[in-house]
């Protein structure tokens, strides 16, 4: 068994969902027997935006239910989808007769249960659109774009959505924008050493001591390569260049930049990333609006980090400056 | 020997039975799981088919579609993830594939069959050959809707048989959908976990039959 600071195995995603509600008690509604979180005092006539995924990856999900971010939140088991009822429960709290965007990260198991909850939402006259955040490049290739894993990049969709639900009142429009945030949205990871799932006890993969997998998942999925370790700047060199070629992002972009901790890895390598990171984008001549240092989307205590980017034009980047409160992201 | 027909009380013992061995085979399924997935698939089934256990001690039914959807709509809410989605909709489509129908027979089984799997294509897309539960479902079909003029003990005994050898096929798949997607040709010689389920669930059925 792996240790971890956890009661019964079956409880962790109860536990720590309910710790994350206290933490943020006087915004927050807890819907424990639908593994929720929604924000109090939800305007009417507001774009709902609804997000969720397995659980594990905290302080994704449910850390970004916030002001002028997601209204709520809905979480499964570790590593497995919400189920429809669950999705459907929340949906129903949230919407307040403008209808509801799914925001949420293009796995089968998630793309089902929200299509399902989406049928069913429809049945109910709640208006449902759905943004898949396929942003990990190295999950298939460019021509296969909708087939690619949605990673840490999550968290500027979920901004740029929270945003536009705050000052539009139309979900078509409010879908075109995330639709467009997440197109203009890349990242890629790197795994050092794996996480494990509290209820098996067991890591889901191995890697030799000295090995590291490059563009690895969030759970574990194959990356591109797997190789011995290299230093900071030659790694974030081989993770960032593919990045910006594969949007691509170009000279004179202006960019948000996101250094994500997946789960074990120092904040000390986090900078030292970022400053790697920095470099090179300079080298590229792209200018950086704002940069998130910190975790964010993690996979238990898988050690390594991802980089996401965000291409910002007028309307994206006067929706990133919104204000936004929450437990994972706060920015005046 | 048995009828030719389960009564309704059979049924709810059927799916009992099933859902006990699928709550023992738990470690089975996990351990199938941590080859090409996260290793969570027998916790996932398990916890469906508690609950489906707990749905049939407490609630009657008037129906066999009114069954099959409640014991469906069970497994969609306590199993999660894409199993949940999955084996959800196959019991769902089952239920819905007895809508009217008043008796339980090689005939109405097959038909009932035949709705699962066409509900479970609908909502995940898979094909024959992706290496997924779809691999074991379409023969075990395929076979009961060949076999309907035999009685029910000797269709499932089939059914199961064909279950098996799909189950058995996916070890020369490479997964090309869910989690197991990325591993592509790592995923050679590993049987899909959905797979083995659907297998174990004809298989559990056909015991429970041949039992009577």
């Amino acid at each position: 068994m792996v240790k971890k600071v956890i009661n019964n195995p079956k409880d962790v995603t109860k536990e720590s969902l309910r710790g994350l509600h206290l933490a943020r008690e006087e915004e927050t509604i807890l819907m424990e027997e639908y593994s929720s979180l929604i924000m109090k005092n939800i305007p009417k006539g507001k774009v709902a935006v609804l997000v969720g995924g397995g659980s594990g990856h905290e302080p994704l999900f449910a850390g970004f239910v916030g002001e002028n971010l997601a209204d709520g939140a809905v979480c499964g088991n570790v590593f497995a989808a919400p189920s429809p009822d669950r999705i459907l429960a929340t949906t129903r709290a949230v919407d307040r007769g403008k209808g509801v965007l799914y925001l949420y990260g293009n796995y089968a198991g998630d793309n089902m249960n929200f299509d399902i909850a989406s049928e069913l939402a429809e049945e109910l006259d709640i208006p449902i659109k759905t943004v898949r955040v396929w942003d990990d490049v190295a999950s298939a290739p460019l021509d296969k774009i909708t087939e690619r894993r949605g990673i840490a990049g999550d968290v500027f969709v979920i901004k740029i959505a929270g945003a536009a639900a705050k000052e539009i009142s139309d979900l078509e429009e409010v879908y075109r924008v995330t639709c467009k945030a997440r197109d203009f949205t890349r990242s890629m990871g790197v795994a050092l050493s794996p996480g494990s799932i509290p209820e098996t006890g067991e890591y889901t993969f191995t890697l030799g001591v000295d090995e590291i997998e490059i563009g690895m998942g969030l759970h574990g999925e194959r990356g591109i390569a797997r190789q011995r370790m290299i230093p900071a700047d030659e790694l974030v060199d081989l993770v960032l260049k593919r990045i910006i070629e594969d949007l691509p992002f170009v000279q004179e972009d202006k960019v948000c930049l996101l250094i994500n901790n997946l789960g074990a890895t120092t904040m000390m390598e986090l900078l030292i990333i970022n400053r790697a990171a920095r470099k090179i984008l300079n080298d590229y001549g792209m200018n950086v609006h704002k940069t998130l240092i910190g975790s964010y989307c993690t996979s238990q205590e898988m050690a390594g980090f991802s980089i996401s980017l965000l291409k910002l034009d007028l309307e994206l980047e006067r929706l990133f400056d919104i204000p936004v409160s929450s437990f994972a992201l706060t920015m005046d | 020997m048995m009828e030719e027909a389960l009564s309704f009380t059979q049924v709810i013992s059927l799916l009992e039975y099933v859902s006990h061995k699928m709550v023992e085979s738990k470690e089975l399924l996990s351990h199938a799981d941590q080859a090409i997935g996260d290793g969570d698939h027998g916790i996932g089934m398990a916890r469906g088919f508690e609950a489906v256990l707990e749905k049939l001690k407490l609630s009657t039914f008037s129906t066999y579609e009114d069954l099959f959807k409640n014991v469906g709509m069970t497994l969609l809410s306590n199993i999660g993830g894409a199993a949940g989605a999955i084996f959800g909709s196959l019991f769902i489509g089952v239920g819905k594939g007895f809508a009217g129908v008043e008796s339980f027979t090689s005939q109405t089984w097959a038909d009932a069959l035949t709705s699962g799997l066409n509900s479970v294509i609908k909502r995940g897309g898979a094909k024959v050959g992706d290496k997924t539960m779809v691999d074991a479902l379409v023969p075990a079909v395929e076979t009961a809707v060949a076999n309907v003029s035999e009685p029910l003990s000797v269709l499932t005994e089939l059914s199961y048989r064909s279950a098996q050898k799909g189950m058995e096929k996916t070890k020369d798949y490479i997964a090309t959908t869910g989690k197991a997607k990325t591993l592509s040709e790592r995923s050679l010689g590993f049987r899909d976990p959905g797979a083995i389920s659907t297998y174990l669930i004809f298989k559990f059925m056909n015991e429970f039959i041949r039992s009577l």
